[in-house]
């Protein structure tokens, strides 16, 4: 039954495109992880090999999400949604608490991060009721998928993880403008305000004075930079800057090897990318991720039937907004939020999760194909 | 298709909009990429630098100061390693924080540590903080070392008095370079914390014995701690002084004066070779030379003993009679007197309705220029001040180096006065009066001089006309080729004194033991001549000594020279409030003078002199 649909060519060239995209991003963020912890000494694993271990996991995960069909996985969406809102509720309560933040459900060594899977599910949620549900009226297409988004939010900004819940209502708009509003020039106009918007909030960011943004930075997330005074951010636009056009090597990033650029392997990774292998470097980064998000896009366009779409849709604008986000505050466009960079950063809970969402779409596109049979 | 969408016409509409998100991204992404292009190449430079800047760290390594040892190769003053604070200030995140830690780990003094971060210097470099951490200090330090970032550790070598307070105003002791110092020029290659030489040989041949600062640059990471070491420009240690101090003589000469106050200086006529330079009370230069915080400051400067003042090259005081041996030679070389001209002595000096006491109420009688010496007649000096008039007075002991600078290697040196009509009207504004010459023909009224001029004007007689610049270094060691350079000895103009007259004066200083008011001066082992002097400090003084509050009681002199024959040590004692000079002063005189006679005679170089004829004995005399 599992197997019914399911497309038994081998792997096609567009497949092989897709994955290889994956796992050159996947190489780039190991590299860069040893790069930065390579002479940290410590107990346990190294980070890049607990990466690696991550990324089998997360193989698995893509797996499982690329074998079962879409449409089984997506009737577990209220199931899922609601264990998840009880995990986001466990951490609040007995999560382990890092950098101020209560994040994490300790699991033997490792911590996780219900926030991350939350995305996830989200989109499940999001695609299965918009391609279930009769869709007349703003009650049905704006207001319930808000209500249905709203516990989710609010636990997660309660532990504060402002990264995800950003996230969280970044897909949540997506799938509004995608089928949630009826006009197609306010959908546009309002998706160019919602891309647009981070370039705006700098140039409004921008004209604030330091305690402003300071007064405003802790009232959202008052445990982010505890050092504060912006260190955080002038440290990772020194390593993107002096990485200059070629960048200082591998291993020669002396911002990250030397520890004056934070969170060097989790969220600022980016950053240690931009100062070993420069401008160069990062133009090719950037390609690769285009890449992958043009590919996810023509799955979502080539999707058979909406649910595949919608789910299509949710991940890709989850991708984009992650992407685009990480990139945008190391680079110092936007104030620091904690949202990592898809595929490469460290993390145990993110991998897994955006790999899944990756097996989730190609999963969508082998479904497409199966139609011919 | 079990589970198709019961609104695929919305399909189509979806996968259009979807061209939206195409533009969308690449929109985005290429602002992203015209930021990245903006940080990495337009503004790429600048970052470098700020990250180069990030990374490395000036740290300066402090020289080791030159040594310092006596003329014969004792050591006095060397370095000791210790542990010294700085503070990065790049690497501080929160300075109170960092105070706060500070006080409340080794407990420094916030406002202290407040106003030492405060200090302007050059940029990159690290102010220090404290130096002579206790080793506790240090390891609690860097135990904490991940709790502090920007706080370095630096084992630096430390200024080391052997002998404690021995010799403490000769050597002086170290201290920081203060704000004022940064800013003349011979301290312009120094920096904040910095060590020089603050008193003594210590301040006057710093340039020499301080040495060069290297640097090095380090690599630090976020939080301040060394990676690895980028370059290094070591340190150069500086040269080492030789003193012509001997150390054996000048504890001697300390322990004679004890727990009184007072001077006592002993130099080498025939070059000027300073053998011991004693100043009582005394400081300990290890604790001057550490940091002190104000209130222990106000504790040394207010004290009342004035520890910090070296009486020797410092110390004004009236010559009392020590001041006829000049006069003595100006009388003869001025043709006041001649060797065989007599002044009566009855006991007391008329002059207009004043009449000027001689110390021996009943008189001397009939007295000559030797006789006069000898027992200090004062009426006779009265008579030559009176008919020799002050200005020639005054020539006179400019030309034996009163009222003038030794040119001794020590900073601050005073003058004294030397009282003249040019002189009383310059400084009070008044003229000159008669009577006043009386007073100073005795060496007293207006006349001061120092322990080192008169231990110098001794010497001078002893080596017949013959003055040595005196000096405190004999030798300089060049610590980078390891040579030692003898530095020269500085003769000055000869006396203008004829070798008759101080052939005489040297035979009366030498009754003047033998038979005179300086008898206690008397020694079995070698022949001393010498002469005593009493300074008044009050003009009030009525009844027995022992009953004058000890303030108040005569500065008690004694100048001498040993072998009379063939003099090689020159000794001027002056003690504080002691009394007369013939029984405070001499004895001490003779004590310095026998020390100095054994330890040379034990060196077989120096044996020439030392066991001449015996000294025939004598009437003590306890008076001058």
């Amino acid at each position: 039954m599992i197997d019914r649909m399911m497309d038994r060519r081998g792997l096609d060239n567009f497949d092989l495109r897709y994955l290889g995209l994956i796992v050159a991003i996947l190489g780039i963020g190991v590299l860069s992880i040893y790069s930065v912890t390579h002479d940290q000494g410590g107990p346990g694993l190294p980070f890049f090999a607990k990466q690696v271990f991550w990324i089998l996991l997360g193989a698995v995960a893509f797996l499982i999400m690329l074998v079962w069909d879409y449409h089984r996985i997506a009737r577990l969406a209220y199931p899922a949604y609601a264990i998840i809102l009880i995990l986001l509720a466990v951490v609040l309560f007995e999560g382990k608490t890092s950098r101020g933040a209560q994040r994490w459900i300790p699991i033997g060594p490792f911590a996780f991060q219900p926030s991350e899977f939350a995305k996830l599910v989200l989109i499940l949620v999001m695609a299965h009721y918009y391609s279930k549900a009769p869709r007349v009226g703003w009650l049905q297409r704006v207001v319930i998928p808000g209500a249905l988004m709203l516990p989710g939010l609010l636990l997660i900004l309660k532990q504060p993880d402002l990264g995800s819940g950003l996230s969280f209502m970044a897909v949540y708009a997506a799938m509004l403008l995608m089928v949630g509003m009826r006009s197609q020039a306010l959908g546009v106009i309002l998706l160019f305000s919602l891309m647009l918007f981070p370039f705006a909030w700098e140039v409004m960011w921008g004209s604030l004075h330091d305690y402003q943004r300071q007064r405003i930075m802790a009232f959202v997330d008052p445990n982010y930079d505890p050092g504060g005074k912006g260190y955080h951010a002038l440290q990772s636009r020194i390593a993107i800057g002096a990485g200059e056009l070629t960048g200082k090597g591998l291993y020669g990033g002396t911002q990250s090897q030397l520890k004056f650029l934070p969170e060097g392997h989790t969220d600022f990774v980016f950053s240690v990318f931009a100062e070993e292998w420069g401008f160069v470097g990062v133009l090719i980064l950037l390609l690769l991720f285009v890449a992958l998000i043009w590919l996810s896009l023509e799955i979502a366009t080539r999707a058979k039937d909406e649910l595949g779409a919608l789910l299509a849709v949710g991940i890709i604008s989850m991708l984009c907004f992650c992407v685009v986000v990480n990139i945008g505050m190391t680079a110092g466009m936007f104030p620091i939020v904690g949202i990592p960079l898809p595929l490469m950063s460290y993390g145990g809970s993110a991998t897994i999760m955006t790999m899944a969402s990756l097996g989730l779409l190609l999963n969508v596109k082998r479904r497409r194909l199966s139609l011919f049979y | 298709m079990a589970t198709a969408g019961f609104h695929d016409s919305e399909l189509g509409e979806l996968q259009r909009r979807l061209v939206v998100l195409r533009v969308g991204l690449l929109l985005v992404v290429a602002l992203l990429a015209l930021r990245l292009w903006h940080l990495q190449i337009r503004e790429g430079p600048y970052y470098r630098d700020l990250s180069e800047n990030n990374r490395t760290r000036s740290v300066i390594l402090e020289p080791a100061r030159g040594l310092i040892y006596d003329r014969n190769g004792i050591l006095l003053a060397n370095n000791v390693p210790s542990f010294s604070l700085y503070v990065a200030l790049e690497d501080v995140k929160d300075r109170e924080e960092l105070i706060e830690q500070l006080s409340q780990l080794i407990g420094l003094d916030p406002e202290l540590v407040r106003k030492k971060l405060s200090v302007r210097g050059a940029k990159q470099l690290p102010r220090k903080i404290k130096d002579r951490l206790t080793l506790k200090e240090a390891t609690l330090i860097e135990s904490h070392r991940l709790d502090l970032p920007g706080v370095m550790i630096q084992v630096e070598s430390q200024r080391n008095y052997l002998g404690g307070a021995t010799a403490s105003h000769v050597l002086g002791y170290v201290g920081e370079v203060s704000a004022e110092q940064l800013e003349k020029p011979e301290f312009a290659e120094l920096h904040q914390g910095s060590i020089v030489g603050q008193y003594g040989v210590e301040k006057f041949f710093d340039q020499i014995v301080r040495g060069m600062a290297g640097q090095k640059s380090i690599e630090v990471d976020a939080l301040g701690h060394e990676k690895r070491t980028v370059v290094v420009d070591q340190p150069h240690a500086g040269d080492d002084l030789y003193l012509t101090i001997d150390a054996r003589l000048q504890k001697v000469a300390e322990d004679l004066l004890g727990q009184e106050s007072g001077a006592i200086v002993a130099l080498d006529p025939t070059k000027g070779d300073i053998l011991a330079m004693a100043s009582r009370p005394a400081f300990d230069p290890n604790v001057l030379s550490r940091e002190l915080t104000a209130k222990q400051w106000v504790e040394i400067v207010q004290d009342e003993g004035r520890p910090l003042n070296n009486r020797a090259s410092q110390g004004q005081y009236p010559p009392g009679s020590t001041f006829k041996v000049m006069m003595a030679a100006a009388a003869l070389e001025s043709k006041t007197m001649t060797p065989s001209s007599t002044v009566f002595c009855n006991g007391g000096y008329q002059f207009g309705r004043r009449v000027y006491h001689d110390w021996k109420a009943s008189g001397h009688g009939y007295v000559d220029l030797r006789k006069a010496l000898i027992h200090s007649c004062d009426v006779y000096f009265y008579t030559v001040g009176q008919r020799m008039g002050i200005d020639t007075m005054a020539s006179y002991a400019h030309q034996f180096g009163l009222g003038e600078e030794t040119g001794v290697e020590l900073p601050s040196e005073r003058i004294g006065t030397v009282p003249s009509t040019e002189w009383k009207q310059r400084v009070k504004h008044e003229p000159w009066l008669p009577g006043e010459t009386i007073s100073a023909a005795i060496g007293q009224g207006y006349v001061t001089v120092t322990p080192l001029q008169m231990a110098s004007l001794i010497g001078t007689v002893a080596n017949d006309g013959v003055t040595y610049r005196p000096r405190l270094v004999q030798a300089i060691m060049d610590r980078t080729t390891g040579q030692r350079q003898e530095l020269p000895t500085v003769p000055k103009a000869k006396l203008a004194v004829k070798h008759e007259t101080l052939k005489l004066i040297r035979e009366a200083l030498s009754g003047v033991v033998t038979e005179g008011t300086g008898g206690r001066a008397r020694s079995s082992i070698v022949t001393i001549a010498g002469k005593t002097g009493t300074a008044q400090t009050s003009a009030l003084r009525t009844g027995p000594e022992k009953d004058i509050p000890k303030k108040f009681r005569d500065h008690a002199w004694f100048v001498a020279f040993a072998p009379v024959e063939n003099p090689t040590i020159a000794v001027a004692v002056l003690a504080e409030h002691m009394g007369h000079g013939g029984s405070a002063a001499a004895p001490l005189a003779k004590e310095v003078i026998e020390t100095y006679i054994k330890l040379t005679s034990k060196s077989p170089k120096r044996s020439d002199t030392a066991s001449s004829s015996p000294v025939p004995g004598g009437r003590a005399g306890d008076y001058d």
